[in-house]
């Protein structure tokens, strides 16, 4: 498999009134060719800000990124000048983002916003750029293009305009697709909708996509790979399978507690994960996720947990993978799910900080 | 791999208040609003010499022996000295007396129209946006009516019928001037009145009383502070505006309007005159408008962070 | 959009029907004018203003005269100059107000724009403090103290501009330049935060998202939406500019409608000042009307059937 992206020790932090908040707090992560990996957290986890770092889209000030890589076709992309990212993102890199309402210019024609990508990018003419327009426009599903391409934002209805926004990304076929929540302002049976679209539209242009999410259930459709984040840190990291079938981080299993779902027999009560996330302008001195979590051990307020490798896909950073922690039971929703995979190693191996 | 005793492992289940707990200290509404208009130093500048003004208008008449309209026709037309301190105007009479006593007309001026502009206007804008339908209709259609008429023109015109006086001027500024208010403060109520927590309210049965002045006037008091401190600059404004055109307060009394219109005529001798009435109406307009400013951003909780 | 216009054109009319009526009424209450029995006037004045208003007959006949022939467009005599009446001076003076005003009102937009998009761009940076303390001094001025200021160094000091008068395009520049200063001033100001406001949306970040360049953003995205809340300043931007060119028509001795009615009103030529209050009126009203209709074509969003913004 080859790398398209690989993030390495990404750290960012917001100055504030209230002091430096440390959004990112030392990310890694790859994603190859063609692959969709869903970057999953709670609001505040960071997972917004590292996505709009790779894009370089974060405000500096207040932004900053203090540390890290972040490679993508052989490029760090932090090294980049402003002048040099404008002939990446759009071209190079699309990216989609969570409001669709707002995400528009409201007094720029849909077909001109989507021109505008062409023409800068591809130098098309503009009569080329606005039969490509149409053209996209049929691609992610909207009917009458002819006409719809003439429209104001205001004329398309959510759906709709989400659409015209993943138009927009795509419009100079780029290699990596960023998603930032693309269903969640969206109604259920329209997110089912833009799922599909992006989907299909994977598959017909071969894109690699990060998926940004708050919501579990929305990952097994679409990813092939899952990232947990917490607290500015990625908790834990596997295939779609290890995460839904033999998760091992307490908060992945608090995830999925707290996730309803059809198949289950609605016995078991949904789990709310208690508390709130950590204020990242004092990250806890332990693992940020110990005051939350009942799995809890000494250990957890005094050290940071090390990355512990499961399988050759599966990451998490728990003690309670160490030989020395005590066995526990995860919560009965999840034991539910459990299987056993293949391609464990027979123990948790640590990962080594240079990796 | 470093070795951790084996006792770190055991089961150390966090206090449950404890992860409730919120770890940022809460500062209420107000609270951060002042943290935030302190930061901006122009706004804190404009503060501090509002309050000196002030302070310069109740004392200042005092601190000289001179009486503001008492003429001195041996003395006319005196530079800034050590006896008058900024000087004399062509009756002989103190600048520094006048300005001072300028300074409380002009002051009373901007203070009574922004005050009485917000009593209509918190009124009735309050009322068309809370009542709805057809009330909101009908008031608002006489406001939009209202509106429409030229603010300066109607002023000039009321001046003139009614004659000039300190309490016909005020009477000729509110008299449309509280529109602008009413539209605020309407938009304000529409706006909040759907809102959940004011549901909630009516919802357990609070009065209409009770939820318009516990729920909505509050919420609403940031733009109304806003817009009210940004009417005191228009009034003074407007003041020396109609003093320019001769619709003044009537001499002896000082405004700055009055001493500026007179001083522009003596620019070319007796440069002072203008200058520190000029000064003056120049550093209050700043004053208050710098000080909404702040207060608006302060108040704008996109600036939160 | 005609059901707006006619709707619109409706209010105006009250408006204007509500001026019509407050004036004549103010002018009956006014001790010593032309309806009181104590004014003393030539009798030349005298028969002209029993000819216009028809003194001797009850006050709702007078009244009714009069709305028809402000519809008529006739504001009627003045009531201290024999031979002269309110439309010679209209005809005389506005020709050249309307000069002063438009030169004014281009300046003020230009300037105010461009300082205005400067400091938003640099936010936070010396370039938006210079251009804001320039607007704020430009807010806090009245007026007459500018001009008369303008008028001392730039004319009688320094010598780089006629004094007064009106006499060729020279003449205009200083005048031009007191009489736009505020609205210049509070244009800088609204283009600023407008243009602050654009910048924080969410469909910047999208342009930015497609590599389009700073300058691309600005150009395209920005500026046109920032512009948006100016146009709708330009109905007020128009009435200062009105009052402004009293002050400061009297003060550069131009001959236009503006200083024709701060005479009339240091005069108490009451005729005078309401048939120009009149004028001044339908003159405002028809320019907000106006910068009503142009919003509706520039605003996508506005359907200009009374309908208000889309979400």
């Amino acid at each position: 498999m080859e790398k398209l992206l690989e993030v390495k020790n990404l750290e960012v932090s917001f100055q504030t009134y209230g002091g430096e908040v440390q959004a990112v707090r030392g990310v890694s992560f790859h994603l190859n060719k063609g692959e969709t990996l869903a970057i999953v957290g709670e609001s505040g986890s960071g997972k917004s800000v590292t996505s709009q770092t790779i894009m370089r889209l974060i405000p500096t000030p207040p932004g900053k990124i203090k540390s890290g890589q972040i490679i993508f076709n052989g490029e760090d992309l932090v090294k980049k000048t402003d002048k040099e990212m404008e002939q990446i993102r759009g071209k190079e890199i699309g990216m989609i983002f969570q409001d669709p309402m707002t995400s528009l210019n409201p007094t720029m024609k849909v077909g001109h916003q989507i021109m505008e990508v062409l023409i800068k990018h591809q130098k098309m003419s503009k009569s080329a750029a606005k039969e490509r327009a149409i053209e996209l426009l049929r691609l992610v599903g909207i009917p009458m293009p002819e006409k719809r391409v003439n429209q104001y934002p205001h004329e398309f209805s959510g759906g709709m305009r989400q659409r015209a926004m993943i138009a927009v990304a795509l419009a100079s076929n780029p290699k990596l697709l960023i998603a930032d929540e693309p269903t969640t302002a969206l109604d259920v049976t329209i997110q089912a909708q833009i799922l599909e679209l992006m989907k299909d539209l994977q598959k017909k242009t071969g894109t690699s996509i990060i998926f940004i999410t708050h919501d579990l259930g929305v990952v097994a459709n679409v990813a092939d790979r899952v990232a947990v984040m917490y607290a500015g840190k990625i908790v834990e990291m596997g295939t779609v399978d290890e995460i839904f079938y033999d998760p091992r981080h307490p908060y992945t299993w608090g995830l999925l507690a707290s996730m309803p779902s059809l198949d289950s027999d609605d016995q078991t009560e949904l789990a709310a994960i208690p508390g709130s996330p950590p204020d990242l302008t004092n990250p806890p001195k332990g693992d940020a996720f110990a005051p939350r979590n009942p799995y809890a051990m000494k250990i957890d307020f005094e050290m940071e947990p090390p990355m512990f490798k499961v399988s050759d896909t599966h990451y998490a950073a728990t003690w309670l993978l160490h030989p020395d922690a005590p066995k526990v039971e995860p919560p009965e929703a999840v034991k539910k799910r459990l299987r056993k995979l293949s391609s464990n190693y027979e123990k948790p191996v640590v990962v080594k900080e240079s990796e | 791999m470093q070795q951790i005793p084996k006792e770190m492992f055991q089961p150390a289940i966090a206090d449950s208040r404890e992860a409730e707990k919120i770890s940022k200290p809460s500062l209420s509404f107000w609270k951060d609003v002042f943290i935030r208009f302190r930061k901006n130093k122009l706004a804190m500048f404009g503060l501090v010499l509002l309050i000196l003004l002030v302070f310069m208008a109740i004392f200042g008449p005092h601190m000289t022996k001179y009486d503001y309209a008492t003429n001195d026709l041996m003395n006319t037309n005196q530079p800034p000295s050590s006896k008058h301190w900024f000087g004399t105007d062509e009756l002989g009479r103190d600048i520094f007396a006048r300005t001072w006593y300028g300074a409380r007309v002009s002051l009373f001026i901007g203070l009574s129209a922004a005050l009485i502009d917000l009593f209509i206007g918190v009124l009735w804008g309050g009322i068309a946006g809370y009542r709805g339908g057809k009330t909101d209709e009908v008031m608002m259609r006489i406001a939009d009516v209202l509106y429409g008429v030229p603010y300066l023109l109607l002023v000039i015109l009321l001046m003139v019928i009614l004659g000039q006086g300190l309490g016909t001027m005020i009477l000729a500024m509110t008299i449309t001037g509280w529109i602008n208010m009413a539209r605020i403060v309407r938009g304000q109520v529409l706006q909040l009145k759907n809102q959940e927590y004011v549901l909630a309210a009516q919802t357990l049965g609070a009065s209409t009383s009770r939820i318009m002045f516990k729920h909505l006037i509050p919420n609403a008091m940031g733009s109304i502070l806003v817009t009210m401190t940004l009417s005191v600059p228009t009034a003074i404004f407007t003041e020396a505006f109609l003093s320019y055109l001769g619709l003044g307060v009537p001499q002896p009394l000082a405004s700055w309007g009055t001493m500026a219109s007179d001083g522009v005529q003596a620019l070319q001798y007796y440069p002072w005159r203008l200058f520190f009435p000029a000064t003056f109406i120049c550093l209050t307009i700043f004053a208050f408008n710098v000080v909404g400013d702040g207060l608006r951003d302060a108040l704008d909780p996109r600036l939160r962070k | 959009m005609l059901r707006y216009i006619s709707k619109r054109l409706l209010y105006i009319l009250m408006t204007l029907f509500l001026i019509v009526t407050v004036t004549f009424f103010l002018m009956r209450a006014a001790p010593g004018g032309p309806f009181s029995s104590e004014k003393q006037v030539p009798p030349e004045i005298e028969k002209n203003l029993n000819e216009f208003y028809g003194l001797d007959r009850p006050w709702y006949n007078q009244y009714f005269d009069y709305l028809v022939s402000i519809a008529k467009w006739d504001f009627g005599p003045s009531f201290k100059y024999k031979g002269q009446t309110v439309n010679d001076l209209i005809n005389e003076g506005f020709p050249v107000s309307f000069f002063l005003g438009m030169e004014s009102l281009l300046l003020a937009i230009s300037i105010g724009v461009l300082l205005g998009i400067i400091a938003a761009l640099n936010h936070n940076k010396w370039q938006d403090y210079t251009a804001m303390v320039l607007a704020v001094l430009g807010i806090s001025v009245p007026s007459f103290i500018m001009a008369s200021i303008l008028q001392y160094f730039l004319a009688i000091k320094l010598g780089l501009f006629p004094v007064a008068r009106w006499e060729s395009l020279q003449h205009t520049v200083l005048p031009a330049l007191a009489l736009a200063a505020t609205p210049m001033a509070f244009i800088a100001r609204l283009t600023r935060s407008s243009m602050l406001e654009v910048l924080s949306n969410d469909y910047i970040r999208t342009a930015k998202a497609k590599g389009l360049s700073r300058g691309q953003i600005t150009v395209k995205h920005a500026v046109r939406n920032a512009l948006l809340p100016v146009v709708t300043y330009l109905g007020p931007l128009s009435a200062q500019i009105l009052t402004g060119s009293f002050v400061i028509e009297k003060i550069f001795g131009i001959p236009g409608l503006g200083s024709h009615f701060v005479t009339s009103i240091s005069n108490r030529d009451y005729t005078t000042i309401m048939g120009v209050t009149v004028f001044y009126s339908i003159l405002l009203l028809v320019a907000v009307l106006l910068v009503d209709i142009a919003y509706g074509f520039i605003d996508p969003r506005i359907k200009l059937a009374g309908g208000k913004k889309g979400e």
